[in-house]
Parts: C-alpha cells; structure tokens; sequence
C-alpha cells in the first residue's frame, strides 16, 4: 500500500523497500531482538484486533472456552443470556485466574482462592459479611470480571482489540472480508470448529510464521515428500501441472491492505467443498456433486467454481491464517521470545457436512497440516533453520523478498504476500525504530 | 479358532518383547521393519495432546490418523531425506513402560504401556511421554499389530511443536 510507504529519513530501517529498483529487504534483527518484540507486543498486539475464536465454539448458552490472545489471558463466553462475551481471566480482588478449564459450561465463574464469584455475564455475585467492605463497594464495577477493551466478529470470527479507540473490525478487515466470505458461505447451514485442537509450538519468531502460511514460493521444494505422497494416494491423477508457479491459470499473491494478503489458486489436492479426488470413490463424486450444486445455486456459477477449485491462504494482520487447501484450518500464533512461538490450529468445517465427508475432510488436514502431517513438521524446520540462520546477522543481516515486484499482478509464488505484511508491520514499529529501539 | 488359543496364551512378558522390539526397530530408524510389523488393514493414531481418551478420528482433529496405506506412505517419507523435519534424523530412545494386558478378544489382545521418549537433534532435546494402546493379533503364525495409538499425556505439544518421529 503505497500510502503506508514512510520513505527516506522516515523510512522504518528495518524494511527496505526500493521500488525503483524493485528491491525489497527486511533486517533479521526484526527476528532476533528483545527490544523489537515489546516495540511489536506495543504497537501492533497492544493495537490490532486479534482472533479469538469462532461462534461456533459456544454453541449453548453459558458454554465458555479459556483462550491465550495477545499475551493476555482470556475467557470468551456465551452468558446466561446467549450474548458471547468476552473477558480479562484475572480475578479483580487480587488477580488469580478464574477460569482454569480449557472448557466447559458454567452458570457462573469462581475464583477458588478466596472465592470470589462472578455471573458469566461478568456481574459480581458474592455477598460480603456486613462491615468487610463499605456498601457501595462494587458501584464502580470494581469487583466484577473486567470484559475485553472490544469484542466483534464477522461472519462467526470473533476478534478482541485492547485498544479502545481502534476502528470497526469490519474496516479493519477491509478487503480481506472478501476471503472470509469465501470461507463463511461454504455452507448454507454455517461453519463450524471442529472437536479437537493442536497447540502446538516453534522454535522461530512468529513472523516467520506469517510469511511461510501464504508463501506459494515455497511448496514444491519444501514440500516434495507431500506431493509425491500425493500423487500415489490419488493414483497418479493430480494435477501436478497447477504447482508450476509463475503465471499458472492466474494463480496470485495479492496485498488486500491494512497488512492483510492473501494467495489464490488451483492446487493439486481434494478439496472437501468441493474437488472430488479418486480416493473418494464413486460415493464421494455425487456427494462432491451435490456440494459443488449447492454453493451454485446459492451463490451463482463464478462464486461456487472459485470457491470449490481454488485454494486460498489468507493472513489477517497480524497473527491469524486462515487455509483454505485440502481441508480448512484456522491458525493464530503469538510470540513467547523472539524465537519461540506458541501456534493454535483448528479445523472449520461445514456444519452440516455428512458423517463420510467429515471424516475425508480430517484425514485430508492430516495429510498435509498440523505437528504430524506430511507437510507442517517441515515448515517447522524450515523456519527453524532461519532463525539458527540469523545468528549470523552480524555478518549477513538482510533477508530479500523481492520476487516478483515487477509484476503488476504478482503471481502466487511470488512474494507480494510477505510484502504487504511487511510494510505493516514497518509502517506500526517505525516510530519506534526511528527513536532507537533496537538500535 | 486357533489365533484366540495363541492369543489366550500372550503372557505379559511376550507383550514386552514385542513392544521392546518395536521400540528398538524405531530406535534404529528401522522403518521398513517396523511397518512389517502392522497387520494390513491396521492403523495407526495419535490424538491430540490433551484429549479425552474416547476421542474419535473420523470426528474430532488428531496429530495423525493413518490408515495402513497412509502408514506405508509416511514411512516411505520418513525414508527420503525430503522428509526435512528428520533430515538429519533425530536421535531417540524410546522407553516402555507399566505393560499391562488389557483384554483378550477374537480382534486380538488390548495391550497398554507408557512410554517415555527422547528426541534430540542439532543441540536441542525433547520429551514426549504417553500410553500406547496396542492391539496384536497373529497372522501367519506371527505376532502383528491390529492397531495402536498413541496418547500423549502433555498439556500441549509445547515446547516439542511436532510429531515428526513415529514417537
Ligand atoms: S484472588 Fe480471587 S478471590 Fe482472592
Ligand atoms: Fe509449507
């Protein structure tokens, strides 16, 4: 986004971006250095919405789930009264976690140190002994759970932001609505999270992650055990020709603004809404069928073929992923150190898959994602191997993700996903870095 | 039939044998043989870390959920040095446990132990510990595995982050 370029004596030093000559360089100190990372927990987790869950995770009322977002501790919660909530998991009176399941449904929250306890809706509900405390004790809120600073969603997403007057998550979102969307319409009946999560973790700064969710550049190298593995599980029927790179049937990476970006394009791999593959059998071709007939009659032709033939990795700034491959994961990470980082995967389905598709649906996920598949473990080391890499910054102290800058419409292995992430995340640190932090 | 009888007679000290060499041939990176030792048909689970014992694959999100044909194929990964989160390979001892014969039927004999592994590679060393769940049966006179799963006692998969060893 050109209007986020801060150039010359005020470029961030960090990101190094020359147009002209269509060079793009990050400093690897932005992986390795304490002082960066509280500049990043300030200026962008402190200040961006982040994902917290999905709806369909509080399906009853008074459900709760226990979730780590941006450094904090959260409850998020469906209240007495069906509203979904969200709240800071300390206890006001002298700060224990409260909630200590990962799960469950509760009426109300009690902090068992001294035992303090709360409505789901957050409201105290404790009567103190006459004379503990003065009446009006509670008449500034002061003992009740303390809700999120903001909780909103689109199309079942929930995102928290700690930062009061930040904008509407819609404008937030921007262009990257467009994305969910595809994701959100795969089924009339609603999307929902599938039982079941990996929380998992990497030795690497979480930006790595970020880059490595929608690098297109990546996957026939990093990935070649997958795709053979692929190519005989499919009995030699994928279409291998889609991992061609450059200009294939209009696969592109594109910046969507606000540091969000996305890569979309046809992929070799099953597609459980809806790219029938041989192992699925004749059974699988009618069910695939009737999916692919239901997106078109909801959706219209061009909508429903986009949807079912593509393969999207979009990255909502900062730290949420959402692939849309194989099967479809939703993935958020935060960083614990500078080269460390705890991951969280799930799987969203449609809820009104059948039992059969459901279960291709998982087997496909486990083929290629999370901390066992035939793919992930290999991102891992990948990203594990930069961030042994920049022990060397010293020396060599830039990483280059130039690719395809001259394109107009950079293709889907190119880097202009990276890019758009990177200008973000230079455009949020640069005062920072200008005043010397890291320096 | 005949395998119930063999079956009857798995006392638990032939259960450690087998569950001692599987762990060696792992031990080895001897993949190849260790996959023979899988009935054709079996298959082979890892749950999350943290989940409830009764959780079902075709349901609920695993680690791994193979199928004998995917098993054949995650060895033969394993196997190519394409396979880079084990390029180089890992280091590993595998430890087992507390091996108790669960129950006898004519789908084989429910065996549970706990396991400690170490995996270690390029300075850093990890831990991962659990029950395993067999089921053996005989075939063709040989003792093979009907099934096993994998149930990691941890939290998380933190600070591990992968499950890229057969643990
Ligand atoms: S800290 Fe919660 S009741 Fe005292
Ligand atoms: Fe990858």
């Amino acid at each position: 986004m050109l209007d986020k370029l801060d150039s010359g004596e005020n470029a961030n030093p960090w990101v190094r971006e020359d147009i002209a000559g269509a060079r793009f360089k990050v400093s690897r100190k932005a992986f390795v250095d304490e002082a960066i990372l509280k500049l990043e927990r300030e200026q962008v987790f402190d200040r961006c919405w982040l994902y917290i869950g999905h709806e369909s995770e509080l399906p009853q009322i008074n459900d709760f789930v226990a979730r780590s977002v941006g450094g904090r501790d959260l409850i998020f919660n469906r209240d007495r009264s069906g509203q979904v909530r969200a709240f800071y998991n300390t206890c006001p009176h002298r700060g224990a976690q409260v909630v200590r399941e990962p799960r469950g449904n509760a009426m109300s929250f009690q902090c068992f140190y001294h035992g303090w306890a709360f409505n789901n809706n957050g409201a105290f509900a404790t009567r103190f002994k006459d004379g503990n405390y003065p009446p009006d004790f509670n008449s500034d809120g002061c003992a009740n759970l303390k809700p999120v600073t903001r909780l909103e969603s689109y199309r079942g997403l929930y995102f928290v932001c700690f930062l009061d007057t930040v904008e509407s998550l819609h404008d937030y979102l921007g262009n990257a609505c467009e994305y969910i969307d595809l994701v959100a319409d795969q089924s009339g009946a609603g999307m929902e999270i599938v039982a079941g999560e990996q929380a998992y973790s990497m030795r690497a700064n979480w930006k790595l992650l970020v880059e490595n969710s929608a690098d297109g550049y990546h996957a026939a190298t990093t990935h070649q055990t997958y795709f053979d593995y692929l190519m005989k599980a499919t009995g030699g029927t994928a279409d291998m020709s889609t991992m061609g790179g450059g200009d294939n049937r209009g696969n592109r990476g594109v910046d969507l603004g606000n540091g969000h970006a996305v890569v979309e394009g046809y992929a070799p791999w099953g597609r459980p809404v809806a790219n029938w593959i041989p192992p699925w059998g004749e059974a699988g071709k009618v069910e695939v069928a009737r999916i692919r007939a239901d997106l078109e009659s909801r959706l219209g032709f061009a909508t429903a073929d986009r949807i079912a033939r593509k393969s999207r990795n979009l990255i909502i700034f900062p730290n949420l992923v959402i692939n849309d491959v194989m099967a479809l994961t939703v993935r958020t990470f935060y960083p614990v150190a500078p080269d460390f980082m705890h991951v969280n995967a799930w799987a969203l389905a449609p809820k009104d898959e059948s039992e059969q598709m459901r279960k291709w649906r998982l087997f496909n996920y486990l083929e290629f994602l999370g901390p066992g598949g035939f793919a992930t473990p290999d991102d891992n080391e990948a990203l594990e191997l930069c961030q042994k890499g920049y022990r060397n910054l010293k020396e060599v102290g830039w990483n280059d993700i130039s690719k395809g800058m001259l394109r107009a419409e950079p293709f889907g292995d190119d880097e202009s996903q990276m890019r758009a992430f990177w200008r973000e995340w230079g455009h949020r640190t640069r005062e920072g870095a200008l005043q010397g932090v890291g320096a | 039939m005949s395998g119930v009888a063999t079956l009857t007679r798995l006392g638990r000290s032939e259960a450690e044998d087998f569950l001692f060499h599987e762990a060696a041939l792992l031990d080895e990176w001897r993949l190849d043989d260790w996959l023979a030792l899988f009935a054709e048909g079996a298959t082979y689970e890892v749950p999350p870390a943290n989940a409830d014992d009764g959780v079902r694959s075709a349901e609920s999100l695993f680690y791994i959920a193979d199928d004998y044909e995917r098993l054949g194929y995650r060895v033969a990964r394993l196997n190519d040095k394409g396979a880079h989160a084990e390029y180089p390979r890992s280091r590993c001892v595998r430890m087992i446990s507390n091996v108790r014969i669960l129950n006898q039927t004519a789908a084989g004999c429910e065996v549970s132990s706990v396991f400690i592994t170490f995996r270690s590679k390029a300075d850093v060393t990890d831990t991962y510990f659990g029950r395993h769940r067999h089921v053996l049966r005989p075939v063709g006179g040989a003792l093979k595995i009907a099934s096993k799963r994998t149930a990691l006692d941890m939290s998380s998969l933190r600070p591990q982050g992968r499950v890229s060893i057969i643990v």
